[in-house]
């Protein structure tokens, strides 16, 4: 192992635990603590090591499927990062902040404006916290109505979100299957459509980057029923300026202000997942509500409708800040020029890979595409996960694999609008290069990563997610 | 590109999309980078922020220090535009840093599992709560009453779809647990109890650990982690998962968020918790490698059966803890956790020579928060403090309303001699 990737914790203070008598009440005392002892050039030298040892959309291509890694602009990371931004206490007097609050207030008009939706909350802190938000309003709509609904129905292709949300909220989950054309079989739906139906999810255009053309029909069958229609908006990007949840007939949506709107991933978060719905929900929306009068901006919390709150401040601003600098800065046309060529990327990259990897399902793609390596698999026994290890040694970020389900071997693929031709193409050589070379080298891979192909499954077994637990496991094999 | 799809124009690859549902996007035209930076600055200028303004608001989100290192270590790209380590190989510096930000979190608490981020302290609490419920059967969950309407209300939400009832227990006349109370509520009902030190009050509580005696339900502790430096590991308090407020671990404030919820729990059950977490592992030649791990909890394999829906969390933030750890080491934590004690010490003293305030209100060794009983409306003196250039602390009344005169005050390193001296003669004058 190279020696700057060695565990921090591993420069532990060895000295006692100082004397510190007088702070705490009696029996609540500490008498060890081990955190690293490093000096601040030794602190960075470590981090540095490690970031070189990741992957960022800054890195190279990240055609991470459903995950919309577009590239994050540098003018929002910078405002983001003022005082005024960073050094504000939800708690404060509304006076206070004045700022904070209308870039909320036109946020949200921006977001209703894009969705077709009357009302947005910008509480929930990510995409699956947006869709429990919705399923919480979607509970409490159908209870104002004295209605107990108690199903929420799902495709098969959905985002596993979908259903984990649903269910937190006490729903049971009826999973349809997906027509021949990957789409919604409406035939199916007509089935599993009952008097207990709260609502349908639904990814439009869907994670294959299909289209739901009959989603008007199906918003009359769902709505014929008393049930709502429940927008996943992980793929409205596909979409911006040519239609809209609202124009589609959804009542209730939620937004990745990350995906859509351009805001940093973070390593795996921090996100934003607004909630977007009709007029006729927007009393069970989170409160505070942000209300705007002659005197300026204030906040509502006399919502007696209201679901209360999702978490425990106003959402992700430092994130809805960005997300609004990058609205402002496309523009209606910028956003709508974004969805189109996001969708012309993808459809050019499929086209450039469908001899060489199966690609289930009719054209067109929206902004992203679902390949397969079944026939690899099938005539080499190179699989899915070894292709994306294999693309790492050519520093492309993998697509996401084996989602959805329905496709067996999946390679779900999403370029964005940020990739250039020559980039695609980059992506496009990489990918069949590696459908033509020798297996052997394929299976092995990745060969010039920082580290081998890593056993996950040892990881499981094992569940070591911590140094304590690595110390005591070490103490306990002497 | 369009010769290649075979198309003539952009809109073709839209022929799916019906007339129907077709609509327009009427946003005004774009901006140029100059432009929008102008636009927003001009917008945040009517913020008053914390280092014009001092500000005395805490419970759960703090104005602390942000050592120059943590922000220099987050801004690195290769960190911050990466997404979930899905693919370890290429993301071994993210995990790591995870892992370790993990064993940090494990240390402080006394326990030997940490996930690596959910939202913020009142999801994280809302997450326990939930987990509780599927380590045992009962139908209640005990929590003091003690807490803000935004930790309870997201309490509430959290527990909807499980069928399990919240109910609140009171604080006895030092801040801490009413212990009567609590005894009086424990049945085999309860599927799990909730305490807080510092709790809501900033009291350290020296009777959470009686809890554990108390009852054979998981017990959830809430903590500070800056105050773990000098408290008792809940861990060897006997508490089964720790949750809590993590941004004061070098995040600013945000204006609420994004913060970073810690979670942590026992090693008999992780395969019960929520949330991504990294294990420590092997790679094809046998060296030390990270992935994220017992991925069969989560909703990406798991589904509508997984332990919760989290996806996005806020793994940056948990990052900016981490460096945050390092860089304070044990004894620099250590300083920092004393000097706030310090701080809030000072300054209850100093208000507690007005006349008719009461500070603290409760006797009781407190962190860096402390509640003052005040002869007017908590609400009214805050919009004569604005006025003149403070921020005062939170009113109690929309929390707990029989604390409607009192005021919840927080102090960090951040408020020097002069500020606490200048905020107390305001004080002096507007009462």
């Amino acid at each position: 192992m190279r020696p700057d990737r060695r565990l921090i914790m591993e420069r532990i203070d060895a000295d006692a635990y100082p004397d510190v008598s007088g702070y705490m009440p009696k029996g609540m005392e500490r008498g060890s603590l081990h955190l690293p002892k490093v000096n601040e050039s030794e602190l960075l030298r470590h981090y540095i090591a490690l970031s070189r040892d990741n992957f960022g959309t800054d890195s190279g291509p990240y055609p991470l499927g459903s995950c919309t890694m577009k590239h994050n602009p540098k003018y929002a990371d910078r405002l983001a990062s003022q005082p005024s931004v960073g050094r504000m206490h939800h708690h404060m007097d509304e006076d206070h902040a004045q700022g904070s609050l209308e870039i909320m207030k036109r946020m949200e008009m921006a977001l209703s404006e894009i969705s077709g939706m009357d009302a947005i909350s910008l509480q929930p802190s990510a995409g699956a916290h947006g869709e429990y938000a919705a399923m919480l309003i979607v509970k409490a709509y159908h209870a104002s109505r004295g209605e107990e609904r108690d199903e929420v129905i799902v495709p098969d292709s959905a985002h596993g979100t979908n259903p984990a949300s649903a269910a937190m909220a006490g729903y049971k989950l009826v999973e349809i299957p997906s027509g021949e054309d990957g789409c919604v079989d409406l035939d199916a739906l007509e089935a599993a459509l009952s008097d207990r139906t709260a609502a349908l999810m639904l990814t439009n255009p869907n994670t294959l980057g299909i289209f739901e053309r009959r989603v008007k029909e199906l918003a009359a069958m769902v709505h014929g029923r008393g049930a709502l229609l429940y927008y996943d908006g992980a793929n409205l990007n596909a979409i911006m300026g040519k239609t809209s949840p609202g124009a589609m007939g959804f009542d209730l949506v939620h937004f990745n202000l990350h995906k859509t709107f351009a805001t940093p991933h973070g390593g795996g978060g921090p996100g934003s997942g607004p909630v977007g719905v009709k007029s006729f929900l927007e009393d069970f929306l989170p409160i505070p509500r942000i209300a705007e009068d002659a005197d300026g901006m204030t906040l509502d919390w006399a919502r007696p409708k209201s679901i209360g709150k999702v978490n425990g401040a106003m959402g992700n601003f430092a994130i809805i800040l960005r997300a609004y600098a990058y609205i402002l800065r496309q523009g209606g046309d910028g956003l709508k020029e974004c969805s189109e060529r996001a969708v012309l990327n993808s459809n050019y990259l499929k086209k450039r890979l469908e001899n060489h990897y199966d690609v289930p399902f009719a054209d067109p793609r929206k902004h992203e595409f679902v390949a397969s390596a079944k026939n690899l698999k099938k005539e080499k026994g190179v699989r899915a996960l070894d292709v994306a290890k294999r693309m790492i040694d050519h520093g492309i970020h993998p697509p996401t694999i084996y989602f959805p389900a329905l496709v067996e071997e999946a390679l779900m693929i999403e370029p964005t609008e940020d990739e250039t031709m020559e980039s695609l193409d980059r992506i496009a050589d990489v990918m069949i290069s590696i459908a033509e070379e020798d297996p052997a080298t394929v299976l092995a891979a990745p060969h010039s990563a920082p580290v081998g192909r890593v056993d996950e499954s040892k990881a499981v077994k094992d569940a070591v997610l911590s140094y304590r637990r690595m110390l005591s496991l070490r103490e306990g094999s002497r | 590109m369009m010769d290649f799809i075979g198309i003539g124009f952009e809109d073709e690859l839209f022929k799916d999309v019906p007339e129907e549902v077709r609509c327009h996007l009427p946003l005004p035209k774009g901006m140029s980078e100059k432009d929008v930076t102008r636009e927003i600055e001009r917008i945040l200028a009517k913020n008053s922020h914390a280092g014009e303004v001092p500000s005395f608001l805490g419970v759960g989100c703090y104005d602390h220090y942000v050592p120059a290192a943590v922000d220099h270590v987050i801004s690195r790209s290769e960190f911050y535009t990466s997404y979930t380590p899905y693919q370890p190989e290429m993301s071994q510096g993210m995990l790591q840093a995870l892992f370790e930000y993990q064993s940090h979190i494990c240390e402080l608490t006394g326990l030997d599992a940490a996930n690596c981020s959910m939202y913020d302290g009142a999801t994280a609490l809302g997450e326990a709560a939930r987990m509780c419920a599927r380590l045992n059967d009962g139908n209640v969950f005990l929590a003091p009453r003690a807490m803000t309407r935004e930790k309870v209300s997201v309490l509430r939400n959290y527990l909807i779809g499980t069928g399990v009832e919240l109910e609140l227990y009171g604080w006895d006349e030092d801040g801490g647990v009413d212990l009567d109370d609590v005894e009086r509520r424990i049945t085999d009902g309860v599927c799990g109890l909730y305490a807080e030190t510092p709790n809501l009050f900033g009291v350290i509580d020296a009777r959470v650990p009686l809890l554990r005696g108390m009852t054979d339900a998981p017990l959830v502790v809430g903590v500070n982690p800056i105050a773990l430096a000098l408290m008792r590991a809940p861990g060897d308090m006997g508490a089964d998962i720790v949750v809590g407020d993590g941004q004061c671990l070098g995040s600013p404030m945000n204006y609420g968020g994004p913060g970073l919820g810690l979670f942590a729990c026992r090693q008999e059950h992780v395969r019960k918790m929520p949330g991504r977490v990294i294990g420590l592992t092997e790679d094809s030649r046998g060296e030390q490698a990270f992935c994220m791990t017992l991925q069969t909890r989560e909703q990406h394999i798991r589904r509508g059966r997984a332990t919760s829906n989290i996806c996005t969390n806020v793994a940056l933030v948990a990052v900016a803890a981490a460096v945050f750890l390092s860089y304070h080491g044990r004894d620099g934590l250590i300083e920092l956790a004393k000097e706030n004690i310090n701080r809030a010490r000072r300054l209850m003293d100093l208000i507690s020579d007005i006349d008719n305030v009461q500070s603290p209100v409760f006797d009781n060794h407190h962190f860096n928060e402390f509640a003052v009983e005040l002869p007017v409306k908590p609400e009214k003196i805050n919009c004569i403090l604005a006025k003149r250039g403070f921020q005062g602390g939170l009113p109690l009344s929309a929390h707990v309303p029989e604390m409607g005169d009192c005021m919840l005050l927080a102090t960090t390193e951040m408020h020097d001699d002069e500020v606490q001296d200048h905020f107390v003669s305001m004080l002096r004058e507007v009462l």
